[in-house]
C-alpha cells in the first residue's frame, strides 16, 4: 500500500502481508520525505534555524517546531524570555494544537467515509489561520518565535478576535459529537479496532494521544512544565481502551482543554517586554541540552550540542510521529485489511515529523 | 472597469431567452457557429480533475484550496484519487530523490492530454532545502514537465488558484486536436 494512496496521509508505504482478508504482518517503509534537516541545521545559524524547523519537521505544527528549537538554545544559552513572550508563546501553541488536531479530524472523517467532517474542520482551520496571519504574517510557516521571545507584539484587537474564536469553536465541538461521536458507521469502524496494549504502548515508545488513550496519564506540560504551563490549569484527557475511538475522544477532550488554556492566558496575559536582548549572531556556550515539549503528535525533543560558535554541532530530532509509528504494527496485526486505514488515520502520522 | 473593448458588463448581457431569441431570429436558427476544438478546449477548461498527491506542508495548502472558503469545486475542480481518472498532477511539497520516480510513475500512467503544476519553492528549484542537502530533488522539473510554476512556501490557496487559472488559460489557446492528427498521421506513416 503506497506510497501514493489517498489515505496515507503523506508519502508512506505499507507493506502488508495478508491472510485473505486478516492482517497478518505490517512493515512501514519510511525515508519516502527524508530532507536531511538535522544535518542542515549544523550549517545554519541558531536564527536561520527557527525558518527551518518549521518546513523541515512536522509542518501541521510549525509553532510546536519553533518552540522546542527556541527552548533548547534558550537554556543552552541560559536566555530568559519575558513574561508577555511566554504567555503570548503559550497561546500560540494551543491554537496550533487544535489547528493540527482539525487537520487530523478532517482526514480521519474522509478516511472513513464522514466528507462533511472535513469541510467543516476546515471552516474552523481557517479562522485560526485568520489569527495566525494577523499575528504573524504567514499561513503555515510563521517564524514568529525568535531566540528570547517573538518576533512581534500582537496585534490590536487580537486578544478579542482570539477570545471570539474560542467562544466560537466551543459552540461548534458539539456539532461534531453530533456529527461522529454518536454515529453508529463511525463507531463500527473505530470503537473497538486496533487496540494498543497499555504495556506495549510503553514499549513502543508511544506518546501524546495515542499513549494518553492506551491509559498511560503523561503530559510533558504536566510532567516537565515549560512556557506557562505550570501556571494554568488543564485536565490531562486519558483512556484506558486503547481503540480507534478512545484515541479520537482523546483529541477531542485536549481541543476543549486548548481553549480553556487559551482563555486563562488570555486573562493573564501582561504587559511588558517581548523579547529578551540577544544579538543576531548569538554564540551559544559549549555543552549539551536535551528540550522537550508536548507537540500535538506527542513528545517532541531536541537534543542540542553547542561548540561555541554560532551554529550547533549537533542536533538530534526525537520526533513524536516517528515512535508512534513503530507502534503501528502492533495494532494493526491481526485485524481486517479495511482496518488499516481506520488505525493509520487514528494516530495522525505527518511524514515530516517521521522521516525529517 | 476593464479597458478591454470587447469587454460586456454583466448587466448588459441579455438574458438567457432574449439570447435565444437572437440566435433562432439567425438564418438556419437555433445554430451556434464555432470550431469544434474550441468548444472542447472550453470544456477541457471548466473541467480539470487533478489527482490528490500530497508531498509536504504545500499538500496542506492544497487541501484547504479544496475544502471550506476557498472552494475549487465551484471551478470544475475536482480531486481524483488515481492517475487515471486525472488531467493534471499537484506536485505539493518537497521531492525526494526516493520519490522522483514513483512521482514520475504516477505522471506516466496519467491518460493525454496532461498537465503538471508545480505548486512552491520546494518542488520548483528545490527551495528552502537547496544548499547543504543531499535527499532532496532540486526542483520536480527534472522528472516531469511542469506546465505553471507556482511559486510561495508554502503559496496561498488563492495562488494555487491563480495557477489553476493559468493553466486554463494554456488549456483554452491549446490546439490538442490538430496536434493529436497531425502525431496519429505521424505515427501511420
Amino acid at each position: 500500500m503506497g506510497p501514493q494512496h489517498p489515505s496515507t496521509h503523506g508519502v508512506l508505504r505499507l507493506v502488508v502481508t495478508l491472510d485473505g482478508e486478516n492482517v497478518v504482518d505490517v512493515q512501514p517503509d519510511i525515508g519516502y520525505l527524508h530532507s536531511s534537516v538535522e544535518r542542515m541545521m549544523e550549517y545554519r545559524t541558531y536564527l536561520q534555524n527557527i525558518a527551518l524547523v518549521d518546513r523541515g519537521m512536522d509542518y501541521l505544527s510549525a509553532m510546536a517546531n519553533e518552540e522546542v528549537w527556541c527552548l533548547a538554545t534558550e537554556r543552552l544559552a541560559k536566555i530568559d524570555v519575558p513574561e508577555r513572550a511566554r504567555y503570548i508563546r503559550t497561546i500560540m501553541l494551543e491554537l496550533t494544537r487544535i489547528s493540527s488536531h482539525l487537520i487530523w479530524l478532517g482526514t480521519f472523517g474522509i478516511d472513513l467515509g464522514a466528507v462533511t467532517a472535513f469541510l467543516w474542520a476546515m471552516r474552523e482551520r481557517e479562522r485560526i489561520m485568520d489569527l495566525f496571519e494577523s499575528a504573524t504574517g504567514g499561513r503555515l510557516h510563521h517564524v514568529y518565535f525568535r531566540i528570547g521571545g517573538v518576533y512581534e507584539d500582537l496585534p490590536d484587537g487580537w486578544t478579542e478576535r482570539c477570545a471570539e474564536f474560542c467562544d466560537y469553536f466551543l459552540d461548534r465541538l458539539p456539532e461534531y459529537d453530533e456529527l461522529l461521536t454518536g454515529n453508529p458507521i463511525f463507531l463500527a469502524r473505530t470503537q473497538g479496532i486496533g487496540i494498543l496494549p497499555r504495556d506495549k504502548a510503553i514499549a513502543m515508545g508511544a506518546s501524546g494521544p495515542v499513549a494518553r488513550a492506551s491509559g498511560i496519564a503523561y503530559d510533558v506540560r504536566k510532567a516537565h512544565p515549560y512556557e506557562v504551563y505550570d501556571r494554568v490549569q488543564f485536565d490531562v484527557p486519558v483512556r484506558q481502551e486503547g481503540d480507534c475511538f478512545a484515541r479520537y475522544l482523546v483529541r477531542m477532550e485536549e481541543m476543549r482543554q486548548c481553549v480553556r488554556i487559551i482563555r486563562q492566558c488570555l486573562e493573564a496575559l501582561p504587559a511588558g517586554e517581548i523579547r529578551a536582548k540577544v544579538a543576531v549572531t548569538l554564540k551559544v556556550p559549549k555543552g549539551e541540552v536535551y528540550a522537550r515539549t508536548e507537540s500535538p503528535r506527542g513528545d517532541l525533543g531536541i537534543f542540542l550540542v553547542g561548540d561555541g560558535s554560532d551554529r550547533p554541532y549537533r542536533v538530534k530530532i526525537r520526533a513524536p510521529a516517528f515512535s508512534n509509528l513503530y507502534a503501528l504494527t502492533e495494532m494493526m496485526r491481526g485485524w481486517k485489511v479495511a482496518d488499516v486505514i481506520a488505525i493509520l488515520g487514528s494516530i495522525d502520522i505527518v511524514l515530516s515529523d517521521v522521516d525529517r | 472597469m476593464s479597458t478591454d473593448p470587447k469587454y460586456v458588463p454583466r448587466s448588459q448581457v441579455l438574458p438567457l431567452d432574449k439570447a435565444l431569441e437572437v440566435v433562432d431570429s439567425l438564418p438556419g436558427g437555433g445554430i451556434i457557429l464555432t470550431k469544434v476544438e474550441e468548444v472542447l478546449n472550453w470544456g477541457r477548461a471548466a473541467s480539470i480533475w487533478p489527482l490528490t498527491f500530497g508531498l509536504a506542508c504545500c499538500a496542506i495548502e492544497m487541501m484547504q484550496a479544496f475544502a471550506t472558503r476557498f472552494d475549487m469545486d465551484r471551478m470544475g475542480i475536482i480531486p481524483r484519487a488515481t492517475p487515471r481518472q486525472a488531467d493534471c498532477i499537484i506536485v505539493a511539497g518537497r521531492a525526494t530523490i526516493k520519490i522522483a520516480p514513483i512521482v514520475r510513475r504516477l505522471w506516466e500512467q496519467m491518460p493525454e492530454p496532461k498537465y503538471v503544476i508545480s505548486m512552491g519553492s520546494c518542488a520548483t528549484c528545490g527551495g528552502p532545502f537547496y544548499y547543504d542537502n543531499y535527499s532532496i530533488l532540486k526542483g520536480i522539473d527534472q522528472v516531469i514537465p511542469v506546465d505553471v510554476y507556482v511559486p510561495g512556501c508554502p503559496p496561498r490557496p488563492e495562488a494555487l488558484i491563480e495557477g489553476f487559472l493559468k493553466l486554463q488559460d494554456k488549456i483554452k489557446k491549446e490546439p490538442f486536436l490538430r496536434r493529436r492528427i497531425t502525431n496519429a498521421a505521424a505515427a501511420q506513416s
